[in-house]
């Protein structure tokens, strides 16, 4: 089967129901749609193991945080490869902020371990069921999650650091 | 809901000590011994640090950390207009930078809906395939410095000096390029450029051949690779391996083939492929893409096309330094341009190149701001460096550090 926009979203709006599969669209030739935290663990793992999709390698994954979107705050991107059929496929799970809770994919994808951990460092997602969720990038008792667009880069005029300590 | 982060924080933290602790207390004994392996360990060739619990030479368990050079590029680049984002991608896998700065200026040509005229295109492919070539050149050759044959690496890292002069005359830097710029190159090749080019092609083969000679059939070194850090092809893509890790262990995903960009599809090449996954399928698979690189190269500067090096999009490309001083409209184009204020759609774009480690992935989601709203790199060392615990488990210390060295994990695109 060639796999189109068209009928792999309709195997998958047929396997999940048109209430927990909407918004697809299509910005960049990669089909991105929008799904429930309660579906995604269920929607990768059948994408990944039926045997006509084999849409079975996690590219990436990553965070994205939207503070104008009332209880949308945080956004997990899931971008998966079918490398038998090469198409490729985009989701999107928003959530609140108060509420930064994902299922893992750890038991799905050996890969998403540190996508995970990256996740949660720059975000503060918690992923449940995460085997070691703890900060990858960042020193680990760093109190904020610096990719949240509360805390801004250092401002470039600021003039309260002494130049010498920075040999400028 | 401040304070409730927190908790959560130190909850991480001391999680982290209890798992180190007990991933190291689980298996004492008084026969087994910790050992730091870096972060700064000369045979790493990078900063990363693994402590691995150690039974005589033989590795029990490994733990590592990660981030020693990170420099929050994913939060700089929201901060920056378009075309100043592409010195920070040098600075990721600075042993083919230029391949990084193509990625980048792909991927935002592709959310522009810029045409990169053939000529250009071309020009892009013969730089990216010389940083492949430098990239396999130092892994290939480090594997032979780790496993005692130092004299290559030097022979071979001559190579690499010319390939730097051939940067030099291309873009003006060696080692950082910022290569290229939105809608083509920032110059056409020059005269000497192409002699360059030329004279590298003549020479670099047989360098390349003497190289192979002294490692690929060497007794020591097969002895020393074979059935080293193997992974299985089932295991490597669940860690998300791509490049020539990932065709070490017999999978054909090259994204130059499966996905064309920059004009691959004009080219005649092969895909090499491994079957153990093993050390010494990987030097193979590099070694032979060094050939295919070499290929590529050959037919680029052969069937160079004529015409521009550049796309006829004022918006986004500088015009020409003596017409600024000439001409309004080249005026107000090149104040617009050099203030990032030139209008990008809203939308979001995934493009991914080949690069010296694998699918190098750039996820760039535009507000129409100057800026990207988020710009996420798929960078393939951070992602199959994690299965580096899983290869060295039950191998010696040496093996370690061979297995390092034939996955070829820089440390600046790991961090990123």
């Amino acid at each position: 089967m060639e796999l189109t926009n068209e009928n792999v979203l309709g195997k998958i709006i047929e396997q999940f129901g048109e209430e927990n599969i909407w918004d697809a669209v299509n910005p960049d030739g990669i089909m991105t749609f929008q799904t429930n935290r309660a579906t995604i663990h269920e929607l990768i793992k059948y994408l990944r193991d039926d045997k006509e999709l084999q849409i079975s390698f996690l590219t990436t994954m990553c965070g994205i945080h939207y503070p104008e979107q009332k209880d949308r705050e945080l956004c997990m991107m899931y971008q998966l490869h079918s490398l038998r059929h090469n198409y490729r496929l985009r989701i999107k799970v928003y959530f609140p902020i108060s509420d930064p809770v994902m299922p893992t994919m750890t038991d799905l994808y050996a890969a998403a371990n540190w996508m995970e951990r990256e996740a949660y460092d720059f975000y503060g997602v918690i992923f449940t069921g995460h085997p070691n969720l703890i900060r990858i990038l960042n020193v680990e008792d760093m109190e904020y999650h610096p990719m949240l667009k509360q805390y801004p880069l250092e401002d470039q005029t600021r003039e309260d650091k002494v130049n010498t300590f920075f040999g400028r | 809901m401040a304070t409730e982060k927190k908790t959560i924080e130190l909850d991480g933290l001391e999680q982290f000590r209890e798992n180190l602790d007990l991933k190291l207390q689980d298996k004492h004994n008084e026969n087994l011994t910790t050992l730091n392996l870096g972060p700064t360990h000369p045979a790493t060739h990078g900063i990363f640090q693994n402590i691995l619990q150690m039974d005589g030479e033989k590795i029990v368990d490994a733990v590592p950390t990660i981030g020693y050079i990170h420099r929050a590029f994913e939060k700089i680049a929201e901060r920056r207009a378009f075309y100043q984002i592409t010195p920070l991608t040098d600075r990721m896998n600075y042993c083919s930078a230029p391949i990084n700065n193509m990625g980048y200026l792909m991927s935002v040509e592709k959310l522009l809906g810029i045409t990169v005229p053939k000529r250009a295109q071309y020009i892009r492919v013969i730089m990216m395939e010389l940083a492949r070539i430098s990239d396999h050149l130092i892994c290939n050759s480090i594997l032979g410095v780790d496993s005692g044959a130092f004299t290559g690496f030097l022979y071979v890292m001559q190579e690499r000096e010319h390939i730097y002069d051939i940067y030099e005359e291309v873009c003006g830097a060696r080692l950082t390029t910022n290569m290229g710029r939105i809608g083509g190159m920032e110059r056409d090749l020059s005269p000497k450029a192409l002699h360059l080019i030329g004279e590298f092609l003549n020479r670099f083969p047989k360098v390349w051949a003497e190289f192979e000679k002294m490692l690929t059939r060497n007794r020591i070194f097969i002895d020393r690779t074979t059935d080293v850090g193997a992974i299985s092809a089932e295991r490597a893509l669940s860690y998300g391996f791509t490049g020539p890790n990932l065709r070490a262990t017999g999978v054909d995903y090259d994204v130059r083939v499966m996905n064309p960009y920059s004009s691959y599809e004009d080219f005649d090449f092969e895909i090499p492929v491994g079957s153990k996954g093993d050390t010494y399928d990987r030097y193979l698979v590099r070694n032979e893409e060094v050939w295919q690189s070499l290929k590529i190269i050959e037919q680029a500067y052969k069937n160079l096309p004529e015409g521009s090096f550049h796309a006829d999009a004022p918006h986004y490309y500088l015009p020409p330094k003596q017409e600024v001083y000439r001409n309004m409209e080249a005026l107000i184009y090149h104040f617009k341009i050099v203030m990032g204020e030139i209008d990008a759609p809203v939308s979001e774009v995934y493009h991914s190149v080949e690069g010296g480690n694998g699918e190098l992935g750039f996820y760039l989601i535009s507000d129409g701001g100057r800026t990207p709203y988020r710009l996420h790199f798929r960078r393939p060392c951070f992602i199959y460096y994690q299965a580096y615990t899983e290869m060295i488990k039950g191998g010696q210390l040496a093996d370690a550090i061979l297995t390092l060295s034939s996955l070829n994990v820089i440390a600046g695109e790991l961090d990123a």
